[in-house]
């Protein structure tokens, strides 16, 4: 293993919830069976411990140790409960995966139960369910970056491989008001389409700030939401951002930066400062917005493939519109 | 500067890896307006920010940055870090505060972007 793939296990413990490592076919003792049940219930079940349950609440732990320490002193016929660990280290479902670590290394537990808000038994988790759930999510990540290689292949020659006088490829995605949860999902989608199509990293980057800003305005500013449509030739790509509603008062005033009629909650999450119509302008070679109030807004921007490729946004060399 | 220089200089912890920690930053920034990072966010810098929501890590995907500092030890939601996942920018959380991580960088001889205005037909 690479120190690359070290960190890329690290950042899976930390990103991954206890419940999708767990086991969840839980084998528990009750309170009143004896040590010589328990003993021969972890050799069927090929356990090496497992949570004493009473209802739905864990009220103890017994493990190999406990059983080897009853038979030494000739206790098998004594009950679990006067054997069993009370003090039971636990991890929440939702937890993340890091702390469990934690525990299970540092602190010296082979097996954590895993217990739900309201305290419920849900699973249990061992060094074993955590390695194979950690390699299955390190081969699912695998297949991904292996599927992402090969449409990344296929994209880039769609223009060559599709015969027409002209030909361009059309994306459409939805926006929805106020939907913040969403926002920048469909920039997010076009800019890892033109990645595919491997237009200039510098001209994919200027698209996806000027789309992000068109999309974040279609959250907010709108009150039924709106579409982005994408045209896509292999000389230039064309942007509209259309909604239906509630347009804009005065068109001058909106295209200064810093102005701004963004509610408060939305400045809190850092945006609505007043400077999207800037920076879109800014980004794009072309840029063209025609609104009228009550009715709706369409914003067109055009993105010349070629000499305009300077990649730092706003930097020197910006594009006269 | 590489990432896992700045990673030292700010005893950082990296939350998510989605670069070498060979990789070179040119440049870094600090903003917790996310209209700035558009206006201002040059590719593959490192944004210091106060912000933890998912579109944090959307703002920079857009505008080419690679690498977020969290500042003030503040834990990102599960959201941001499956974003960060998916989107490729590399998390890092530091217990400095935004003006302390920055002056760190700074002297250690990681450059800003300059001087920059926004004015009325600037483009």
């Amino acid at each position: 293993m690479t120190s690359h793939e070290i960190t890329y296990v690290q950042e899976l413990i930390y990103t991954t919830r206890v419940e999708t490592v767990m086991a969840t076919n839980v084998v528990v003792l009750s309170p009143s069976m004896t040590m010589a049940e328990v003993k021969t219930l972890m050799k069927n079940k090929r356990i090496s411990g497992a949570p004493v349950v009473e209802g739905d609440r864990i009220v103890g732990i017994v493990t190999m140790a406990d059983v080897i320490q009853a038979m030494e002193c000739g206790k098998l016929d004594s009950p679990v409960t006067d054997h069993m660990v009370r003090e039971v280290m636990t991890a929440f479902k939702d937890a993340s995966v890091v702390e469990v670590v934690n525990n299970l290394g540092r602190e010296g537990f082979a097996r954590l139960p895993v217990v739900d808000r309201d305290g419920k038994l849900v699973g249990i988790l061992t060094n074993g369910t955590l390695i194979r759930a950690l390699l299955r999510e390190m081969d699912i990540s695998f297949q991904k970056k292996e599927t992402e290689r090969i449409q990344t292949y296929r994209a880039s020659h769609i223009f060559q491989d599709i015969l027409s006088d002209d030909t361009s490829v059309v994306l459409r995605f939805i926006v929805d008001e106020k939907d913040f949860s969403n926002a920048g999902k469909a920039s997010s989608m076009i800019k890892k389409s033109l990645q595919r199509l491997q237009i200039p990293p510098p001209i994919v980057r200027r698209v996806a700030v000027a789309v992000y800003e068109a999309e974040m305005n279609l959250v907010i500013h709108t009150d039924v939401g709106g579409e982005i449509n994408v045209d896509i030739r292999p000389d230039r790509l064309s942007i509209s951002a259309i909604d239906h509603g509630p347009g804009i008062k005065d068109l001058q005033q909106v295209l200064q930066p810093g102005f701004s009629t963004a509610p408060q909650w939305i400045r809190d999450m850092g945006f609505g400062a007043g400077m999207g119509l800037a920076n879109i302008k800014r980004c794009s070679d072309v840029m063209k917005m025609l609104s009228e109030p009550g009715a709706g807004t369409r914003l067109d921007i055009v993105f010349i493939f070629g000499e305009n490729t300077s990649g730092v946004v706003g930097g020197p060399g910006g594009k006269k519109s | 500067m590489t990432i896992g220089d700045l990673v030292e200089i700010l005893s950082g912890r990296i939350l998510v890896e989605n670069h070498s920690l060979d990789e070179e930053v040119p440049r870094g920034g600090a903003a917790d307006l996310m209209s700035d990072v558009l206006a201002f966010g040059t590719d593959r810098m490192v944004l210091m920010t106060g912000l933890t929501n998912p579109q944090v890590v959307r703002t920079a995907d857009m505008a080419g940055v690679n690498v977020i500092v969290f500042v003030r030890d503040k834990k990102p939601p599960h959201e941001t870090i499956e974003m960060a996942r998916d989107s490729g920018v590399t998390l890092v959380s530091t217990g400095y505060t935004m003006y302390e991580a920055c002056g760190r960088l700074y002297a250690a001889g990681l450059p800003g972007r300059g001087p920059v205005k926004i004015e009325n037909d600037s483009w």
